[in-house]
């Protein structure tokens, strides 16, 4: 991936007004990067230092005490994100993986001389391409509609992982399919030289070669439903108490945080929740780059 | 032998159908949405609603022009914002930056794109607003289209990037050679070699960045006002609009969904539609850029 160095020109010295051009530029790119990264640097120290205000064991093991007080702690909205956490990957990540399987794995047979295998690729590719831009409100809206009015399944943990299930479904189908992509052709060929079916050739070589890829996938989308308000916060009711079964509301932690921010102007209690938020993922992508370096290493 | 050919046959069947279920939840989406606003379409008209200034569900007036102004403008700021800056870094990190810095940059820039949203908006509600509160200007409450603006920025930074890095990344080593071995400079080769040649590439970038900001929901709740208002310039100067309080398309319908019944949830679901759309115009013309680049 990474190019060795360009050589650079000899002839720098003796124009300096293209020199200066460059220096001008370069300053300009220089101080791009050193926005982006003191934004960072700026958000989580902002919010970690207000944090530690709040920031204790007793916010962590204590429930909200419910209301517009913004008393009491969190332990109920981590709680609830865990479940919600592993409902929806738990629905998507099969559905995805197997979309992404088909659309990188199947792909082949789908030639010229096959137009209906050929349309249906396109089509599943569309319904990808425009599932992946779908706004996370309109989600809400959908689950609002279908699962929470018309199948009667209220404002619940039920409604919540099933529209969150669709807003990851794209994350992990892309995220799956480069990892797929990733599996050098000729373990392919060899297991398909030995005589295997191409089912067997995905389930027996490709899958556990790219399994590290598809991990990487359902961290992603992990991520995406911690930090996911607009969804819920249109399906999941808001309860700030513990979810008894799947038809009970709840709250998630980002969720908590809007509303201590919104509805209580608990400030410091936000950034506590916000702090926690932010933790989950920077460990959260720590887990994804150790993984992308064991892949590297692998793959030699 | 019957036997494995038989599981392959099915296990081809059941991969196709996960992979037809993205488009049948598309289909759903756009079924749904459709039918609960068809109410408000009929009764209050297409027309009428897009154009419609007033938004008081109270007495029945269900016009979408303030949100669509409040969504276009905050994502016409942070686009002026958040683009040259992500395109510089996309450069930075693709050209420019030394390797023990690139590795630093690029995890940076990533774990911007994770962190949530609602903390984006809570750093906007507690540090941004109260900056803004300060410039002179009647009927400055800090909360408006700057606010929203510079939220936005940071957060469809790291799309933009990552895209713009990868379009850059993918002009061939060739090109650069042929302009250096030429006698131009590294940056002279960027402007006029690189650049052009990962042009298609850094506007599907941009376009998927206006995408996102402008359904982006929470964080704009946050730091917009959310007031029904058309927004318009507070002082003189033309610019000063942007110190204005508005709201979103996205927000309307998070604010108001959750007590809304009959004709006024109907307009929600309408606004919905509205975004949809409009999303649905502005990301396939970036698929059609990315897809006619790669051919």
């Amino acid at each position: 991936m990474r190019q060795p160095a360009l050589p650079r020109t000899p002839s720098t010295r003796l124009r300096p007004r293209r020199v200066l051009r460059q220096r001008l530029a370069f300053l300009f790119l220089w101080m791009a990067a050193a926005a982006a990264v003191s934004a960072l640097i700026a958000v989580v120290a902002f919010v970690g230092v207000r944090a530690v205000r709040v920031l204790n064991i007793d916010l962590l093991l204590t429930s909200p005490a419910g209301g517009l007080s913004g008393e009491g702690g969190i332990s109920t909205t981590i709680v609830t994100t865990l479940y919600l956490v592993a409902l929806t990957t738990g629905l998507a990540t099969p559905l995805g993986v197997g979309a992404a399987i088909y659309l990188t794995e199947y792909a082949g047979q789908a030639d010229g001389r096959r137009k209906p295998a050929l349309l249906l690729l396109s089509v599943a590719r569309f319904g990808v391409e425009t599932l992946a831009g779908v706004p996370s409100i309109v989600f809400g809206l959908f689950g609002y509609a279908l699962f929470v009015s018309a199948l009667h399944f209220g404002f619940s943990l039920l409604s919540a992982s099933l529209a969150g299930a669709c807003l990851i479904l794209p994350v992990i189908i892309r995220a799956t399919e480069e990892a797929l992509r990733a599996v050098p052709q000729a373990y392919r060929e060899g297991s398909l030289a030995l005589g295997a079916t191409q089912w067997q050739t995905v389930s027996g070589v490709v899958l556990p070669s790219a399994l590290p890829g598809i991990v990487t996938s359902v961290i992603l989308s992990i991520g995406r439903v911690v930090g996911e308000t607009a969804v819920f916060y249109v399906t999941l009711g808001g309860s700030s108490d513990l979810p008894r079964s799947l038809l009970s509301p709840g709250r998630t932690l980002a969720l908590h945080l809007y509303s201590l921010a919104m509805d209580t102007r608990a400030f410091d209690k936000a950034m506590g929740t916000g702090a926690v938020l932010v933790l989950i993922i920077i460990l959260l992508n720590a887990a994804i780059s150790l993984l992308s370096r064991h892949m590297l290493r692998i793959r030699g | 032998m019957q036997r494995r050919c038989l599981i392959d046959r099915l296990m081809q069947g059941v991969l196709l159908g996960s992979a037809l279920l993205s488009v049948c939840i598309v289909l759903m989406i756009g079924l749904f949405t459709f039918l609960q606003s068809r109410l408000a379409w009929q009764s209050i008209g297409p027309v009428a609603m897009l154009t419609g200034t007033a938004w008081r569900p109270g007495s029945g007036r269900f016009g979408l022009l303030p949100m669509i102004a409040g969504s276009v403008l905050a994502t016409l700021g942070s686009v002026a914002i958040g683009v040259p800056l992500a395109i510089g870094c996309a450069l930075f990190v693709a050209e420019v930056a030394p390797a023990p810095i690139r590795a630093l940059v690029r995890p940076a820039v990533q774990l911007l794109g994770g962190i949530p949203s609602v903390v984006y908006g809570l750093f906007g509600m507690v540090v941004i607003v109260p900056l803004i509160r300060r410039i002179p200007a009647p009927g400055n409450s800090g909360y408006g289209l700057l606010a929203a603006s510079i939220v936005l920025a940071v957060m469809i930074l790291p799309t933009i990037t990552s895209i713009a890095e990868d379009a850059i990344r993918a002009v061939p080593r060739e090109y650069k050679e042929g302009s250096l071995a030429l006698g131009a400079t590294e940056w002279q080769t960027i402007a006029g070699v690189t650049l052009p040649a990962a042009r298609s590439g850094i506007v599907a970038a941009t376009i998927l960045g206006i995408g996102r900001a402008l359904g982006e929901t929470m964080a704009m709740t946050m730091v917009i006002g959310n007031s029904v208002v058309v927004p318009a310039p507070l002082t003189q100067n033309p610019l000063s609009i942007y110190l204005s309080p508005a709201r979103t398309l996205t927000g309307n319908i998070a604010v108001e969904i959750s007590y809304a019944t009959g004709l006024h949830e109907s307009a929600l679901f309408a606004t919905g539609v509205t975004l949809f759309v409009m999303i649905m115009v502005v990301n396939s013309s970036a698929h059609f850029l990315l897809r006619s680049r790669s051919r």
